[in-house]
């Protein structure tokens, strides 16, 4: 058997006398291997990736820039942008508050039942958005006890600002709390018993110590936070009622608009949307290469 | 399988690993390379397992060049120091896998790869533990799978890496006996890297101490430790003591003081002396030897270990005294070492490392090197 | 120590010095309460009050039955593809070095980031049958825009970062040596991936397949519009249980959302197990 292969063996140098033959590394592919590889993913992610997003632009100037920026000034467009905008900023502080709470008891502290509350957190990510609106749409519609009792009070949640805000802060519950949990698990309580030792103060200790640790990863979870508050489309739909300049989103707009046909419309309010998205991967790429250490995500690859 | 490395020269990105190897190894021989971090060590055994290609000059395995042999082609055991097992494999298959992975033609059939497995097993007394993963495995007992995995493909030549470093001093220990075992059943010619002396001393037919990409010695335990080339193996082997003194006329002085050694064949001018501080002998008087105040004193295991200063420039040696001898401080002691080696400063500065393989040239022609003195 | 934490028993938390405790994981829990838990107990409450014959009625109503096969049949071969090209991506990210490397990094996070109506337009536009790609197919009477090969490229979109980013730390991860090693022992390049590399990423590509399997079944936004959403063909179980909230019929839409609730959470269960399996057997989750 050892035989067999040394003449093997032999043979195959005897094709390629020494020298001129190719050395290769024992842990690389050959080139044309390696090329075929690169080529085949690029081609994947160009085809589902970077198409949709050249076509979002390029349908929204099919018909000229005058086209588009008409659509963008329609004051249904504009006030979709207020709303959208609204939305995001009540419930992205009203998360970051959270995430930073729920990553202080967690992190911090042992104690019973915490690896089931982080489980819990997480729990928004494998609902659906359509489930996410359909839970407050139940909690809150013309069955249940709530809604008819909060109505008489003059309070209207359902199918107006204050649905879509809960809706959002459903689906966008996990984003901080979930980066900030691993990075400050990470980085131990050494610092602030430090600062506890020297006589900070509670406050103190998380204002001069523990948030300048966290600010990084903070602004990762905040931006993740946002893109997808703003970007929300299956939950808002549910609750929103789809009430033209008053409880419409950006992205439902867009839905309106692509269903009247009105295709440049649809795709303008789009550019502004991948815009953000755009942004968003910027700026979440500069995070991670600048700052790689400090934010737990990009630590973790 | 004789194995000869003819003057291999790795460089990475322009930066030379080793520089102008050469070194021959006999069919059956466990040699050790030796040497501190960055000497090349690893390099050099890299070169002949073929994960590395050498920049300039040959391996040879037997009368063959191997050089442009893949790693798969070259069918050596490479054992590394973190074992790089595979964690998904069960230990059986582990071993096997060098069988499995073979050509349909030279590939033993499934019952055969079990039963070498199994045989291999017993080898390494882990038998019973097949269906294990892994993870379930101590270190040692992980390298110990990872030297039955290497021996399973009837390597030419065994190669390991560092094969004890991550282990703890008991197992090491015990390790190091097990394998020289093993050597001696299997007959492998084996090259194992090591930065651990004793590992080397202890294990090897013969010793490669290697410095900075360059060969500095090759010789057997007792050679490179009575008979060390170089400061550098002096240095690095064993605990020595060295001190500045001047040669004139074959005669070694402290500075106005002669120490009653004699040194031919060494230049003129500044030396070093170097020995071992247990090998010397304390004089009562002083006429040619070397004098010094106590400076520090510390109980080591069996002996005394004494810190002396001497001479006016107050140059510290240390040397060993039995535990009896009360060297108080400020105390004087005299002392002559009973074997030294002199290297003369001029050959280190004008020269620098003129390291050739010292098998080839001996180092009674190197008129520059030394005198020894027994 | 032991015998000192005996002595004091049962305790809710270990003694700490740092302050805070009480306030944080307070209102932690309570806006956890109100936000997540109580809504979703909504859906349990009105299930039960539907009776068990109603919702077997629902569940097993035809139209019912066609939409979870088509999400969960659509979602299995999205989540299939995205295993085999995510796989593939992470490997060309990890291990080679191309012009471009970094950009081409931070794009296959954009699923993430870009809002999944505008995913949704821009795909339906695209494979259309007068789209770029949509006439491409069109002379070979492929259909993919209004069928369920539509819905298939909307859910590969949206799941292929949730395989690459779970299967990239893992490959980073790996040791060089086990590589060189298996090449010392013979084993070809071919065979040291097949055999040693990718039965490694195994657990990750399994937790990766699971993920974007989740997330594929819940999709709405960018499925809708290259969809076609018709009944018994291409309409998936989100967009049934809209349909039902907008025909008021709550009882409908409850008991939809109830079954794909229960096989979500088995879904998070089962990553679970596997990376609780992998760890207690190799030594590494996924």
């Amino acid at each position: 058997m050892a035989v067999e292969l040394m003449t093997d063996m032999s043979q195959t140098v005897a094709a390629h006398p020494a020298g001129t033959r190719r050395y290769r590394r024992a842990t690389t592919e050959g080139p044309v291997a390696k090329g075929v590889l690169i080529a085949m993913a690029l081609g994947f992610l160009a085809l589902f990736l970077v198409l949709p997003l050249i076509a979002v632009f390029i349908e929204a100037f099919r018909k000229g820039a005058g086209e588009f920026l008409f659509a963008l000034r329609e004051p249904d467009t504009l006030a979709a942008i207020r709303l959208t905008l609204t939305v995001a900023a009540i419930a992205v502080p009203l998360n970051l508050v959270f995430g930073v709470a729920a990553a202080w008891a967690i992190a911090k502290f042992e104690f019973k039942g915490k690896a089931f509350l982080t489980t819990l957190i997480d729990l928004p990510f494998s609902v659906s958005p359509v489930i996410s609106g359909l839970v407050y749409v139940l909690l809150f519609g013309a069955g249940s006890m709530l809604g008819p009792w909060l109505k008489s009070h003059g309070i209207e949640i359902l199918f107006a600002v204050p649905g879509i805000v809960l809706a959002t802060i459903f689906v966008t519950f996990p984003f901080v709390a979930r980066e900030l949990i691993p990075l400050m698990q990470d980085q131990g309580t050494g610092d602030e018993e430090a600062a506890l030792s020297l006589g900070a103060s509670g406050w103190q200790t998380f204002r001069f110590v523990t948030l300048p640790n966290i600010k990084w990863g903070l602004l990762y979870g905040v931006l993740l936070c946002n893109a997808r508050a703003m970007g929300e489309f299956g939950a808002v739909s549910v609750v929103s009622g789809h009430i033209r300049g008053l409880t419409n989103t950006m992205p439902l707009h867009v839905e309106i608009l692509y269903n009247e046909y009105n295709f440049v419309a649809a795709f303008a309010v789009s550019t502004l949307l991948a815009g953000l998205a755009l942004v968003t991967l910027v700026l979440k790429s500069f995070l991670e290469y600048r700052y790689g250490d400090e934010i737990a995500a990009a630590a973790k690859h | 399988m004789d194995l000869s490395i003819k003057s291999a020269r790795k460089e990475f990105d322009g930066f030379p690993a080793l520089h102008d190897v050469s070194l021959d190894i006999r069919s059956g021989e466990l040699i050790a390379l030796l040497g501190p971090s960055g000497s090349g060590k690893t390099t050099l055994l890299r070169l002949i397992a073929g994960l590395e290609r050498p920049t300039e000059g040959a391996v040879f395995f037997g009368e063959e060049d191997a050089s442009s042999r893949s790693v798969q082609e070259r069918n050596v055991g490479f054992v590394f120091q973190h074992y790089a097992l595979f964690r998904h494999m069960t230990v059986a298959d582990n071993i096997g896998f060098g069988l499995k992975v073979r050509p349909g033609s030279s590939r033993p059939p499934k019952e055969e790869i079990r039963r070498r497995a199994s045989e291999l097993l017993d080898l390494i007394q882990l038998s019973g533990l097949e269906n294990r993963y892994p993870s379930q495995l101590s270190g040692g007992q992980r390298q110990r799978v990872a030297l039955a995995r290497a021996l399973a493909i009837e390597p030419k030549v065994l190669l390991l890496d560092e094969p004890f470093g991550a282990l703890d001093a008991q197992v090491r220990r015990e390790l190091r006996r097990w394998l020289r075992e093993i050597h001696d059943r299997t007959g492998h010619t084996t090259v194992f890297v090591t930065h651990d002396q004793e590992e080397a001393l202890e294990l090897a037919d013969r010793v490669v101490v290697m410095s900075q990409g360059r060969i500095e010695q090759v010789g057997s335990a007792d050679d490179v430790y009575d008979q060390p080339n170089s400061p550098f193996v002096y240095g690095f082997i064993g605990d020595s003591s060295v001190l500045p003194v001047q040669v004139e006329n074959g005669q070694l002085w402290l500075q106005d003081r002669s120490i009653g050694i004699t040194a031919r064949n060494v230049a003129d001018g500044a030396a070093k002396l170097y020995f071992r501080p247990h090998d010397i002998e304390l004089l009562d008087g002083c006429g040619g030897c070397i004098a010094g105040t106590v400076a520090a004193s510390r109980r080591v295991a069996g002996t005394r270990r004494v810190e002396l200063e001497v001479g006016g420039a107050r140059e510290r040696v240390e040397i060993e005294l039995p535990i009896e001898h009360t060297a108080g401080a400020n105390g004087r002691i005299a002392f002559r070492p009973k074997r030294w080696k002199v290297f003369s400063e001029r050959e280190q500065t004008a020269s620098t490392p003129t390291t050739e393989d010292p098998r080839i040239g001996g180092f009674d022609e190197r008129e520059l090197m030394l005198a020894t003195t027994l | 120590m032991s015998t000192l934490v005996a002595a004091q028993g049962w305790r809710f938390r270990k003694p700490s010095v740092i302050p805070g405790f009480g306030l944080t994981l307070g209102f932690t829990i309570a806006y956890l309460t109100l936000i997540i838990l109580v809504p979703l107990s909504g859906v349990a409450w009105r299930t039960t009050e539907l009776g068990w014959t109603e919702f077997w009625a629902i569940a097993t109503d035809e139209r019912t039955l066609k939409a979870l096969r088509i999400s969960f049949g659509t979602s299995l071969i999205a989540a299939t593809i995205n295993v085999v090209f995510g796989t593939l991506v992470a490997w060309v990210l990890v291990r080679y070095r191309f012009p471009g490397r970094r950009i081409v990094d931070a794009a296959v996070d954009l699923p993430f980031a870009l809002p999944t109506a505008v995913a949704g337009i821009a795909l339906a536009s695209i494979y259309a049958p007068n789209g770029w790609i949509g006439q491409l197919l069109a002379p070979f009477g492929i259909k993919a825009a209004f069928t369920p090969l539509g819905i298939v490229i909307a859910l590969v979109f949206i799941g292929l970062p949730f395989v690459v980013r779970t299967v990239q730390p893992v490959m980073e991860e790996i040791d060089n040596e086990v590589e060189e090693a298996a090449a010392t022992l013979g084993a070809n390049r071919f065979q040291t991936i097949q055999r040693v590399i990718l039965p490694g990423l195994a657990p990750a590509v399994l937790t990766g397949f699971a993920l974007a399997f989740a997330r594929a079944v819940g999709e709405y936004g960018s499925v809708i519009f290259i969809a076609g959403n018709i009944p018994y063909v291409s309409e998936i179980a989100p967009l049934l249980i809209v349909i039902r909230l907008e025909e008021f019929n709550y009882a409908g839409a409850t008991a939809i959302a109830a079954i794909m609730l229960i096989i979500s959470f088995a879904m998070l269960f089962a990553i679970n197990l596997i990376q609780a399996w992998s760890r207690r057997r190799y030594g590494y989750g996924g």
